[in-house]
């Protein structure tokens, strides 16, 4: 085999790569019209479950490029139990993430201690205008539905740890 | 032609048709290469599919591709020396149509048929030299000046070994008129064998390989496309075109490659003919008809085995610098050309 | 009567020493006129050789370098300055874009001293993945760069197997970090997450595959004899020279120095775990370079692969405090990363963010040579030479 020239040698590469593709077909994927699905973790956009929020703003001072914008008032909520004083409760008026800005580190969904956002993989959101790339709290609500269960762990993981 | 239609033409009519057919001829190779062996075939050796939107399995793609290319602005640079710069692609196109007046297609099949032929092809195809190198000068650009200077280093050095490979089919054969080269191929025999006939790719397989190569250069597809070269140089000597000029270059290249592989053909692969001891014509003469209509696919067929093996390896291989080039065409090229020649002789006169 | 007092002329008579002096000025004359005006040739920063904004100032002489200089900068990016007002969390999302290609190697060193500064280790389990990961996208980095030189000299198709057989590795790292190209997924004291289920022996049957891409790499473009004559014997880096333009990485083990710091350095990661081969070669040239580069991806799948085998369990995480205040101190970790030694050196003053960090990467360094490098050689030559070197334009700016 030593003995065959390099260049015979990558003349045969190609030649068997056309073939492989005319049987097995080719690696790419004809995008519109077939979708590869991303993995589980993939990060491709944030989605808000807004019951949970406590607009702590814990995400808005962690955010490296900080494109989260909250604004929040306080609001007198009924009382746990009967007869106990009303409590007071920060009520949501404006949770958007700027996606041009945003470079889906990730960590806001990691420092929320109520578990009030989460990824998704859904990728396809480009605008052609860039202040569409705002997303207010009901658009970011909606993504919740395409927000998939935490993947199954590799074995020997440790299991306590959510 | 005349006998082909079987009518009588008028002379104006004639050289219409001549016109349309060389458009034919040039145009229509042109576009199923870039379909067939640029989107399609590179594609399939990347592992993917090359165009698919434009028409079934993306067949319209390269009328997309023109239609976006003549929107194109039209820009010329401000110091470029406006006339020269468009003249240029003109000029290199030129040469691919002069080109394709003696390739003949059949028996009475041919836009012209003088007894020079060989000769004013391989005059006539350095013709795109000139264009290339005002190309390069004009674009007021140094990348195009280098690229400008390499293609005519280049072009220049391989003429070279090209001629000489086919003066040892000029000498096998006994004559320059390409019709009596494909003649003598398909009529002749290897040996008092004449079930194949006398293809020059046989007994001038050497001519053949040096041939090739040459054209890969005149050609400026890798491993010889230094002129170009994208990855130093840009574009080369077409940096500064932009528009339908460089759709003229674009056609020119791969027109030239089908006239090219054309050429090489009726030189080495019989051209339009098949073996004529199938079917037992001696002479020209005795040819049959049909073969008006079936030498042009024959040659087409040949042609498209040729481009195949010149864009095989263009997908293939790295270039090579511009100094070893010169030193593989002056240093290994020319010297086995010219023993080839010598051979041919000693043997043409011994048998 | 002597005209000159030139030796030569000395000795003839006056006749003689009249046309000797003609004849010395017209030499000089034809000298004057043949002598060649120098072209300066800006290569970028938009060329596509120089895969990002790298401009090269060369002056040439026809197509031959006299004199050619990097000129960087172009995509500053202040990395530096930045972290200066980032906490520690946040620095990680940041320095994943230095070098782009191969994202999770940054993350690791910075990590390291930060961990170094809070005296905390990551668990077993997190060294091994960090480990793996890192693997992963020195593989990621390196078979980009496998392909590349192929379109850098000129050959189209061995880009596309690099791309295609990279997908397979990003994908891995996407589904376990959830980023393709910027992973973010080093914590202080260890790993945001674990692995998912089948990860492992996926990416066992990829290590196959990319195997399987080194070796068609090497018939397409290695074994090929144009690209032999294009890159033996250009660009040669000596030893020493090698040693005083402090390069790292692949180019200094191409000059055959034996130096890498995966096995050199003692660090809490698991290459220490492993057996695996340090390729050097004698030879310092543009092939001796890509041929480093080629056995070291073989060689990263071999240590991926037996690093799956032996993956101990437990946590990803150590005890840390939710918000991190790192200590006052100083502390430098330096790694192998793809492109060479790639080091933080990280100054903190006990607050939530660094007060000072320097980073020293690779390509910076390695480019350094360039002007030495490329005096003298072709134009085409440069093209070799930076393709041979291989730098990341962000890993130069940062």
């Amino acid at each position: 085999m030593a003995q065959i020239p390099g260049m015979i040698k990558g003349l045969a590469v190609t030649f068997n790569t056309m073939m492989r593709t005319f049987k097995n077909g080719s690696n790419t994927v004809q995008y519109p019209r077939e979708k590869e699905a991303p993995p589980i973790r993939a990060r491709g956009v944030i989605a808000l479950h807004e019951d949970n929020c406590t607009s702590c703003m814990l995400c808005s001072r962690s955010c490296p490029d900080w494109c989260i914008y909250i604004e929040a008032h306080k609001e007198l909520a009924p009382p746990r139990r009967e007869g106990g004083k009303p409590r007071a409760v920060n009520k949501l008026d404006r949770f958007d993430i700027d996606y041009a800005l945003c470079m889906y580190c990730g960590i806001c969904v990691e420092v929320c201690p109520f578990d009030a956002l989460f990824w998704s993989p859904e990728y396809e959101y480009s605008e052609p205008s860039i202040a569409d790339l705002l997303h207010d709290k009901s658009k970011l609500g909606e993504w919740m539905e395409t927000v998939p269960a935490a993947p199954e762990l590799e074995v020997g993981a440790d299991k306590k740890k959510k | 032609m005349y006998s082909l239609l079987a009518v009588v033409i008028p002379y104006w009519g004639q050289s219409l048709l001549r016109v349309l057919g060389g458009l034919v001829a040039v145009l229509l190779p042109a576009g199923t290469i870039v379909y067939v062996f640029l989107f399609k075939m590179m594609s399939f050796m990347q592992s993917r599919l090359g165009p698919m939107e434009a028409g079934p399995y993306g067949s319209m793609q390269l009328f997309a591709e023109v239609g976006k290319w003549l929107q194109k602005e039209d820009i010329q640079p401000h110091n470029a020396d406006k006339r020269i710069f468009r003249m240029a692609p003109i000029i290199v196109l030129m040469s691919t149509f002069l080109l394709v007046a003696v390739v003949p297609f059949g028996p009475d099949a041919w836009f012209t048929n003088f007894e020079t032929g060989v000769f004013y092809a391989l005059a006539v195809s350095s013709i795109s030299v000139l264009g290339i190198l005002m190309a390069g000068w004009s674009s007021a650009n140094k990348y195009s000046l280098l690229g400008g200077l390499r293609a005519a280093g280049q072009l220049i050095a391989y003429e070279l070994p090209m001629v000489l490979a086919v003066m040892g089919v000029v000498i096998q054969a006994g004559t320059m008129n390409l019709q009596q080269i494909v003649l003598a191929q398909n009529a002749g025999s290897i040996f008092g064998t004449d079930i194949v006939g006398n293809p020059y790719v046989l007994t001038q397989f050497v001519g053949f390989v040096v041939f090739m190569i040459a054209v890969q250069a005149e050609l400026t597809q890798a491993p010889f496309d230094m002129p170009i070269a994208e990855s130093e140089l840009v574009s080369g000597y077409m940096t500064e075109y932009s528009g339908f000029r460089f759709l003229i270059f674009f056609i020119g290249e791969f027109a030239t490659a089908g006239v090219f592989a054309m050429i090489a053909s009726t030189l080495f692969l019989g051209g339009w003919g098949v073996p004529f001891s199938w079917f037992g014509w001696t002479s020209m003469d005795s040819v049959a008809n049909w073969m008006n209509v079936a030498g042009p696919l024959i040659v087409f067929t040949k042609m498209m085995v040729l481009v195949f093996l010149i864009m095989w390896i263009r997908f293939s291989y790295p270039r090579f610098r511009e100094d070893q080039l010169q030193r593989f065409a002056w240093k290994v090229l020319i010297p086995i050309s010219l023993a080839n020649i010598m051979v041919t002789a000693v043997l043409k006169v011994a048998f | 009567m002597t005209i000159l007092n030139d030796p030569v002329s000395a000795k003839l008579g006056d006749r003689a020493q009249l046309s000797y002096i003609t004849s010395q000025a017209a030499d000089a004359r034809l000298n004057v006129e043949l002598e060649t005006e120098g072209m300066t040739l800006n290569i970028g920063p938009q060329n596509p050789a120089t895969h990002g904004t790298l401009r090269i100032i060369a002056r040439l002489d026809g197509e031959q370098v006299l004199w050619a200089e990097p000129s960087c900068g172009y995509m500053h990016r202040g990395y530096e300055k930045l972290t200066e007002v980032r906490s520690f969390p946040q620095v990680t999302s940041l320095i994943n874009r230095i070098d782009w290609l191969g994202s999770f190697a940054n993350e690791v060193p910075f990590i390291l001293a930060a961990e170094k500064l809070m005296g905390v280790e990551a668990p077993p389990r997190a060294q091994w993945i960090r480990t793996i990961l890192f693997e992963l996208s020195r593989i990621a980095n390196v078979s980009l760069f496998l392909g590349d030189l192929g379109v850098q000299l000129g050959a189209i198709t061995p880009v596309f197997m690099a791309f295609r057989d990279r997908e397979y590795v990003l994908n891995l790292i996407e589904s376990a970090t959830g980023g393709r190209f910027h992973p973010n997924f080093d914590r202080i004291g260890g790993l945001k997450d674990d692995l998912p289920a089948g990860w492992i022996d996926e990416t066992k049957s990829v290590m196959k595959k990319l195997r399987n891409f080194c070796d068609e790499i090497e018939s397409l473009l290695f074994g090929n004899e144009i690209f032999q004559s294009r890159t033996r014997g250009i660009g040669v880096i000596p030893r020493d020279v090698a040693m005083q333009y402090g390069l790292s990485g692949a180019n200094l083990r191409a000059s055959g120095v034996d130096w890498d710091l995966r096995r050199d350095q003692d660090s809490p990661m698991a290459w220490n775990k492993v057996d695996f081969k340090v390729w050097t070669h004698p030879d310092g040239d543009s092939f001796a370079r890509c041929w480093v580069r080629l056995q070291e991806t073989r060689e990263a799948t071999k240590i991926v692969d037996q690093l799956l085998d032996g993956i101990p369990a437990g946590p990803v995480m150590a005890k840390v405090p939710k918000i991190i205040k790192v200590p006052e101190g100083e502390a430098w970790v330096s790694t192998e990363n793809p492109l060479g030694e790639m080091g933080y050196y990280v100054v903190s003053r006990g607050d939530s963010g660094p007060f000072r960090v320097k980073i020293r990467s690779a390509s910076f360094n390695n480019i350094s040579i360039t002007p030495w490098l490329l005096r003298g050689v072709y134009v085409p030559d440069i093209i070799t030479i930076l393709a041979s070197l291989y730098f990341i334009l962000g890993d130069i700016d940062r």
